[in-house]
């Protein structure tokens, strides 16, 4: 009998929950809905969070870019408002001076930034963006090689002049059927033999077409062909898995201050994007969405259990009689709070999994809608959806408010006098 | 039995004091028939409270079955309850969504009886008050003498020492109460103690032992020679 996994005490709950259907059925309706906008909202803000997290899927995210910027401090004699650039030899003083990095892509671009420069193959000709690079960007970028190879060591080595080109470049520099791997272009006027075609695969990448139309050189034929003697036009630097990159960026901004004879509070002198900075105020973004689902979610199912707080009130108001008489029959007051107890435990239990369920379908619902209209996955929302400690987290919040939902009921119930069972109605 | 000795009780009303129970001396012994009789206010439900550990005295002594009722927790006054006395209650207090066998059980569940032996006590019960038929029927579903037959049932099912009776036949007609008193005398035929509180003298006469409240007091009590319930019907 005082077991909670009684078979006759849960007989006796069920009874009653049963003995006032249709009530029972509008007081649950407070916290399934309560339950069913929590899970809604934890899954809508899982949705958004796993859309924006594909938009970089493929890309090293721990990732900084830096890139000389004008200095804007005298120091040692030199004066401000100088212009200077990276070079090779900051990219191997970071490699031996800082700690905890994967990979350090050294990078060149012909003209300005996002500049292009005059192509022809045969008599087509096109205006593209050329990039030097060593093979390593393919770690920190989701291109996905198509046709033949990228760059490797040994061009880098012999400075070959070899490209890689996106595919979109293809159909406006050559003719249909044309063999393209293995033929040439002049980039101003310097031939390079095509060695691979990328594609690529980001969704930044697959909305921006501009992003499949550029020409990658090695980075020392670059260098060597258009006369950039050591110069780097900027870094991208990624950090190991478990070392935050915006943890080492100041690091390596003030070795190459260091190296250039710059004052070591000029912080304009080298300009950098953090990626992973980037993405931290999305995860604040995230935590905050999930915050405000939590608080509103909670909100609206407090009022659902103030709902059923109120109705096992009235029912207990209704029940005084046949408490009465269970007193009389030699029920304790004890037998009674629990009772009342997990009755409402019990009906916001229920009403809970029951809202869990639907969130969960209508979850399921949308995700079906989502894949055929957006295929791609490129749709704000990704995926949303419920993991299990979110289900259990919301278990939890619902025993408290089955609990809480009860408690005032149960106060009210013990305080019935047997004597009640003797008034005539 | 039942010891009581000059047993006071009053209540607050307003600022004033309302004497209830002026000083009763009251005893009674195993297998009694009584019924207590007085109009309203004479004070007789105060004593039925009492007497069913339901309210307690504010003076005087009450000793029931050689045990003290005298500061009770509310949980020993429940298990006292549970353990001594049954209730019969006039408008039955069935619970109405139980059927009628688990009606019956339901002081044997607060006793802690395991379901089966509960369930086979209690339809034994149900079957000595001729409703063996009837034990998976809802209390909407009897007739109000059936339905006082099962709360009879009920009230015999944890095998107390006294039976408390309130106006057991106030909401029967003169037929199925004469029914219902029948079934009270076998029952104290085998030797309960029974105690009826009414205010018809008809059915005073059908026990054994009649005592008049009046304004707090016992002011007459005696025996007679019952008339057999049976014969009226």
């Amino acid at each position: 009998m005082n077991s909670i996994f009684n078979k006759d005490f849960w007989k006796e709950i069920l009874e009653s929950v049963n003995s006032n259907g249709f009530r029972t059925l509008i007081t649950a309706f407070g916290v399934f809905w309560g339950i069913f906008i929590l899970v809604l909202l934890l899954s809508a803000s899982n949705g958004f969070q796993n859309g924006i997290k594909r938009q970089f899927s493929g890309m090293s995210t721990n990732t900084v870019f830096i890139w000389a910027q004008t200095i804007t401090k005298a120091y040692k004699g030199k004066p401000k408002n100088r212009n200077y650039s990276f070079n090779v030899g900051d990219g191997e003083a970071i490699r031996e001076n800082i700690k905890g990095l994967k990979t350090i892509s050294p990078r060149n671009r012909l003209g300005g930034w996002g500049g292009s420069s005059i192509i022809s193959h045969d008599m087509n000709t096109g205006s593209y963006t050329v990039e030097a690079d060593y093979p390593e960007i393919l770690t920190q970028r989701s291109l996905r090689i198509k046709e033949g190879r990228f760059i490797n060591h040994s061009d880098i080595k012999d400075k070959r002049k070899i490209v890689v080109l996106g595919w979109a470049i293809i159909n406006e520099l050559f003719e249909k059927g044309e063999q393209v791997i293995g033929s040439y272009i002049k980039i101003q006027g310097v031939s390079f033999k095509v060695v691979g075609i990328y594609e690529d695969v980001s969704i930044n990448g697959r909305k921006n077409i501009d992003e499949q139309k550029k020409i990658h050189v090695p980075f020392t034929t670059f260098s060597q062909i258009f006369n950039q003697g050591d110069k780097v036009r900027f870094f991208v630097i990624t950090g190991i898995d478990d070392v935050p990159i915006t943890d080492v960026k100041e690091d390596i901004m003030a070795l190459i201050r260091k190296r250039h004879d710059i004052h070591p509070e000029d912080d304009r002198a080298v300009g950098n994007w953090d990626f992973n900075k980037f993405l931290q105020k999305f995860t604040q973004l995230f935590i905050a969405l999930k915050a405000v689902s939590y608080f509103v979610g909670v909100m609206i199912l407090g009022s659902g259990v103030i709902g059923i707080s109120n109705i096992m009130l009235i029912v207990i108001k209704e029940r005084t009689k046949e408490i009465g008489v269970r007193r009389a029959l030699g029920a304790t007051p004890s037998i009674i709070r629990k009772q009342v107890l997990l009755e409402s435990l019990f009906l916001t239990l229920f009403a809970g999994m029951a809202g869990v369920s639907f969130a969960a379908f209508v979850t399921f619902i949308v995700n079906l809608i989502l894949d055929s209209k957006f295929p791609e996955g490129d749709a704000m929302l990704y995926n949303p959806s419920i993991d299990l400690p979110t289900v259990g987290v919301s278990l939890l919040i619902l025993i408290v408010c089955g609990l809480a939902a009860g408690f005032i009921p149960a106060q009210t119930a013990i305080k019935i006098k047997p004597i009640e069972a003797l008034r005539t109605d | 039995m039942i010891e009581i000795t000059d047993l006071h009780k009053s209540y607050p009303v307003g600022n004033r004091k309302l004497h209830v129970l002026k000083g009763i001396n009251f005893s009674a012994k195993e297998g009694e028939l009584i019924s207590i009789m007085g109009s309203s206010g004479s004070g007789k439900s105060t004593f039925l409270n009492v007497l069913g550990i339901l309210d307690e005295g504010d003076e005087g002594s009450y000793t029931l079955d050689g045990t003290s009722i005298k500061n009770l927790s509310e949980k020993v006054a429940a298990n006292y309850r549970n353990k001594f006395l049954g209730f019969i209650f006039q408008s039955f207090n069935l619970i109405n969504y139980k059927t009628a066998l688990d009606n019956v059980a339901l002081p044997l569940y607060y006793q802690g009886v395991g379901r089966k032996e509960r369930l086979e006590k209690s339809l034994f019960y149900l079957e000595k008050v001729g409703l063996a038929d009837w034990a998976d029927h809802l209390p909407s579903e009897l007739s109000g003498g059936q339905k006082q037959r099962v709360a009879i049932a009920r009230a015999l099912a944890s095998d107390p020492k006294v039976l408390l009776a309130d106006e057991p036949t106030g909401a029967l007609d003169t037929k199925t109460s004469y029914e219902v008193m029948d079934l009270i005398q076998q029952i104290n035929e085998e030797g309960k103690t029974i105690l009826i509180v009414t205010h018809e003298p008809d059915i005073a006469k059908m026990t054994k032992r009649i005592v008049h409240l009046k304004d707090g007091l016992i002011i007459n009590d005696e025996r007679i020679e019952p008339v057999k319930a049976l014969a009226n019907v």
